[in-house]
């Protein structure tokens, strides 16, 4: 007998998820911080070689269910220089795992004026008012690396990571880069050996940057400004402080079009509607999503991600 | 045989690896934040009993292996191999001692297994989970070290040897877990 028709969740987690979304809503309205609803089905997708799209069709002609309101929101910033934020649902194809359904629930805001760090400040204490007792810890990339690996992730070379990597990891390493050595790493070593809590991990490798600007750090070593959040060991959050130049935003676009490419993916036309909007002038600001599903499943203690959705996309 | 993607791995799907006939126990998505998606996989070595962990790009696959479990019926062994028998088709299969390994020690004339065959050739012998057989050499009586929580080995007629209670006798017929190799309680002779 099937259990098919069965949803994957408890009342008690439906009723957690309707107090965290009251909870969302008061945080950011007592910070006149405003709710913004996106389209969902558009006729552009990001260029990120490592997101695919679910597909629809539209009056005859393919569009996308989005992955991220991000560059919807970014379009609003560019007229409208205000604080805002979304709280829905986005689509990410082949995405199933115990931290993954293909259909999830992202919280994305950002804030003018702030960079970074100060948004750092911000995610901790949203997930503060969720999950009490919270320790919070901040920690750079390099530093991650450094005293967990004793190599400096921004000089170290494929070589190198591949040779640390080999003692915990068996994969045929050709065709692996750098970054995947990197994000190996992370995977099966540095994730699961961090603190209990709440810990940012900041200044990415400039190789990773995705849309946050690129700034030396104390030492001099250029880095991204992009920090990831990980609550427990999960990744949690992912922030910017926003990369606002239209050029080097078409320059990252035709980069991630040549990946895309190299890996045998199918093209996706730069957003020139996004690329538009970022002439006109994005204002000085830092954004964060933060995936809801995967906070209300460390704030209720829960190890699959089904057990916070009515039905996951395997039952919907 | 088919190939198999990474999104088509699913626990319990027979595949090749290095040469050797694997079970998939675990395939679980890893996708580090802006990075290429991999996956953890655990397989079983279907020779050896280990399990791997491999990691696999999205982009990877491997080739099914030819392995299928029968039910058969163990028949006699002639010293170097192992008959089994499959009930409906009469087919025989010989199976050597890499084989039957420490299955061996359970087996009983007209007994049931299952037999994994591998390109149609025994690879594992899986014994059934409880047998009955008999005690064919024990101490006498009581006697035993309490020490021990009231046991004392007994050999079975198989050439197991297995912790018994202390009142159980030679003739007897105990009834054995083979997996943990515990005793279970006595069985009624045929």
């Amino acid at each position: 007998m099937s259990d098919h028709h069965l949803p994957t969740s408890t009342p008690a987690a439906l009723e957690a998820r309707a107090a965290l979304y009251q909870l969302i809503r008061h945080f950011f309205a007592s910070r006149h911080v405003l709710e913004v609803e996106l389209p969902l089905l558009c006729q552009h997708f990001v260029t990120d070689p490592f997101i695919q799209p679910v597909v629809a069709e539209r009056n005859g002609r393919q569009a996308y269910l989005q992955s991220s309101p991000e560059y919807a929101m970014k379009r609003l910033l560019a007229q409208m220089p205000r604080c805002i934020y979304s709280l829905g649902k986005a689509f990410r194809d082949g995405e199933s795992s115990r931290r993954h359904n293909c259909e999830f629930t992202m919280l994305e805001w950002y804030r003018v004026e702030l960079d970074d760090r100060a948004l750092m400040a911000e995610v901790a204490e949203l997930v503060k008012a969720v999950v009490p007792d919270l320790a919070v810890n901040y920690l750079s990339y390099r530093d991650w690396f450094f005293n967990e690996l004793g190599v400096d992730p921004h000089c170290a070379t494929r070589e190198e990571l591949q040779t640390l990597g080999a003692q915990w990891i068996e994969i045929n390493p050709d065709g692996l880069s750098k970054d995947d050595w990197l994000d190996l790493l992370i995977t099966h070593r540095l994730e699961s050996r961090l603190p209990q809590g709440l810990t940012f991990i900041y200044d990415y490798p400039v190789s990773q940057a995705a849309l946050a600007r690129i700034a030396p750090d104390a030492t001099g070593q250029p880095v991204a400004r992009r920090f990831e959040a990980f609550l427990n060991g999960m990744e949690l959050a992912n922030g910017y402080w926003e990369l606002t130049d239209a050029t080097e935003l078409a320059l990252r676009f035709t980069a991630d079009q040549r990946r895309r490419e190299e890996l045998g993916l199918p093209y996706i036309a730069a957003d020139e509607r996004l690329l538009a909007a970022m002439k006109d002038g994005l204002p000085n600001c830092a954004g964060v999503a933060l995936g809801v599903d995967r906070l209300l499943m460390q704030s209720l203690g829960l190890e699959h991600i089904q057990q916070v959705l009515t039905f996951s996309t395997a039952r919907a | 045989m088919a190939t198999y993607s990474i999104n088509d791995f699913r626990t319990g799907l027979k595949v090749m690896l290095d040469g050797d006939p694997c079970t998939i126990v675990e395939n679980e998505l890893v996708k580090p934040g802006k990075g290429q998606a991999f996956n953890r996989v655990k397989l079983r070595n279907l020779a050896t009993g280990r399990v791997w962990e491999r990691t696999f790009r999205q982009t990877d696959s491997l080739e099914g292996a030819d392995v299928m479990d029968r039910d058969m019926e163990y028949l006699y062994t002639d010293g170097e191999f192992w008959h089994f028998m499959d009930p409906d088709s009469f087919e025989q299969f010989a199976a050597d001692a890499k084989a039957v390994a420490d299955a061996a020690k359970w087996l009983r004339e007209q007994d049931k297994c299952v037999v994994t065959l591998f390109n149609d050739a025994p690879l594992v012998i899986t014994p059934p989970n409880h047998v009955e057989l008999e005690v064919t050499e024990t101490d006498p009586g009581l006697k035993g070290d309490t020490a021990q929580g009231g046991t004392k080995p007994a050999t079975l007629s198989t050439g197991a040897v297995v912790k018994v209670p202390l009142f159980m006798n030679q003739g007897d017929v105990v009834r054995v877990d083979t997996r943990t190799g515990e005793y279970l309680g006595r069985a009624s002779k045929d």
